[in-house]
């Protein structure tokens, strides 16, 4: 499709958080997401799962403008994210508009990537003073309420290297809601960690879906998790959606032949 | 030695001074050029990091010894004339800065890949991500080798004394050409530009790795 058969701004009535419109991604020959349609609704909590290179890291990526895209347009809350408008038609975006675009998506990684010359606090605070303009006290004032909403409020003064890796979760987790975004990025936010502080980290997830309107999108390899929380599960096979449905369908009645197998190997190695 | 000592002390701690001060204006200008050419080799404009590449190559790959010359005796040719101090640690400082461009470059390259995204995923620009996530994390790594770099940077100054800077270096070859007293001027000299590596540079460099460490709460 010629970027000029996209829409500029997607019409009031159907202007979902997030559109994926025919997103397709590729490194060299590898074509690694195909013709990419997926809409989340404002709210709504997608949990992205698949076997390991489906496609599924990518799909973030992307939404953060962290990957570029070959293919198709993006669009957040109905505006171009992947390019923008110049003389009537879409364009790629430049560092500007990705940069005025992405500062209402946040991201948490699988490795915290905490910034590790910083305090808890400091971390929290950086994006906010940095980048929004706000003062220090200002900043102070929003961080430390999400570090005690995190749990991690005793901690505040400590440095990444002195935190368990479950803490520093948590932290990451401030920092990226301190920026107060409409789209909140998860990418295997449990797989570093140790069995025993699992449930901290899911536990300050699931209170921020039960207590913030935030448009979430988690990849996970946690079924019971993602089963527990998602208003949605997206279940990626080589770079496409094989199956999507809500959880309790997608579980006790999945339709296709690849989820079934998926199901049962995940079943069999817990 | 003590009589030595208590006739040309004077002159050679004059010349230590001199040598002091080289050493310093030299390092300004080695940090300045090596953090200038070390960020050009990574900008994302072809033109800055081809001059940046330039002035590394040719500068790593001549000998200090002809840049010197270069400066002090050929530049005036094109109008350029400076005094030989500064023509002195000029040299010194670009020469060094030279190879402290790799080190800037290798250094802010081996902060993990993840540390740029972190600052990215919050909307940080591109100067920003530099200068408040990465040169901060870079500088510790950068660290030890520029201790040896300034090191390296100190016996380097030796080299002004060829243009006529009144060095420690040259102070001990005059002193050696009216007094013939070789062992006493070269090995007084030897000593001092040994204390001033080990016990100014090396430790002060180590105290400099502490609090850092400490800074990013790892002491
Ligand atoms: N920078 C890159 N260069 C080349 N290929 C890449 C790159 N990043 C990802 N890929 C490839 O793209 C495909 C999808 O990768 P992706 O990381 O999205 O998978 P994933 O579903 O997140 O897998 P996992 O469960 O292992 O994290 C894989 O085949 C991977 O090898
Ligand atoms: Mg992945």
């Amino acid at each position: 499709m010629e970027l000029s058969a996209y829409p500029l701004e997607l019409p009031p009535d159907d202007r979902p958080m997030v559109r994926f419109m025919n997103v397709t991604k590729s490194y060299g020959s590898l074509v690694v997401l195909d013709d990419l349609n997926l809409d989340i609704q404002r709210g709504e909590m997608v949990s992205v799962i698949g076997p390991s290179g489906s496609g599924k890291t990518t799909v973030l990526r992307m939404l953060m403008t962290l990957e570029s895209i070959n293919g198709g347009v993006i669009y957040i809350d109905g505006k171009p994210l992947t390019h923008m408008e110049r003389k009537g038609v879409l364009v790629p975006a430049d560092e500007a508009h990705l940069r005025r675009m992405r500062a209402s998506i946040g991201m948490c990684f699988q490795h915290f990537n905490l910034f590790p010359h910083m305090t808890a606090l400091q971390n929290c605070m950086e994006g906010p003073v940095q980048v929004l303009g706000l003062s220090k006290a200002e900043a102070r004032d929003r961080s430390e309420e999400l570090l005690k909403m995190v749990g991690m409020i005793d901690k505040k003064d400590q440095h990444p290297s002195r935190l368990s890796g479950g803490q520093q979760q948590r932290v990451a987790i401030a920092r990226a809601l301190a920026m107060r975004p409409r789209i909140m990025l998860f990418d295997e936010v449990t797989s570093a960690l140790d069995p025993e502080v699992i449930g901290e980290v899911t536990e300050v997830i699931r209170r921020l879906v039960a207590e913030h309107d935030l448009t979430m999108l988690m990849v996970t390899h946690q079924m019971g998790f993602a089963r527990d929380i998602s208003d949605r599960i997206c279940f990626f096979y080589k770079g496409k959606i094989e199956e999507q449905a809500a959880p309790e369908q997608f579980f006790t009645n999945p339709q296709r032949e690849r989820t079934q197998q998926f199901l049962r190997a995940v079943k069999d190695a817990d | 030695m003590w009589d030595f000592l208590q006739t040309y002390g004077g002159r050679l701690a004059e010349g230590t001074l001199v040598t002091a001060a080289q050493f310093a204006l030299a390092t300004a200008v080695a940090l300045v050029a090596a953090l200038a050419a070390g960020l050009g080799r990574l900008s994302a404009h072809w033109p800055v990091r081809a001059a940046a590449t330039t002035y590394v190559e040719i500068f790593r790959g001549t000998s200090l010894l002809v840049q010197l010359y270069w400066i002090f005796y050929v530049l005036p040719l094109f109008g350029i004339s400076l005094p030989k101090l500064t023509a002195g640690f000029l040299s010194v400082g670009l020469n060094v800065g030279a190879y402290g461009a790799e080190i800037v470059r290798g250094s802010i390259l081996s902060v993990q890949r993840g540390q740029w995204e972190a600052a990215y995923a919050l909307s940080m620009s591109p100067w920003k991500r530099m200068r408040r996530i990465i040169l901060p994390q870079a500088i510790v790594l950068m660290l030890p080798p520029w201790g040896n770099l300034l090191i390296e940077l100190l016996k380097g100054t030796a080299l002004v004394a060829l243009i006529g800077v009144a060095d420690l270096m040259f102070v001990a070859k005059q002193i050696n050409g009216s007094t013939f007293l070789s062992a006493e001027a070269f090995g007084t000299a030897l000593v001092i530009y040994y204390l001033l590596a080990r016990v100014l540079i090396t430790p002060a460099m180590r105290r400099l790795e502490r609090s850092m460490a400490r800074r990013l709460g790892r002491a």
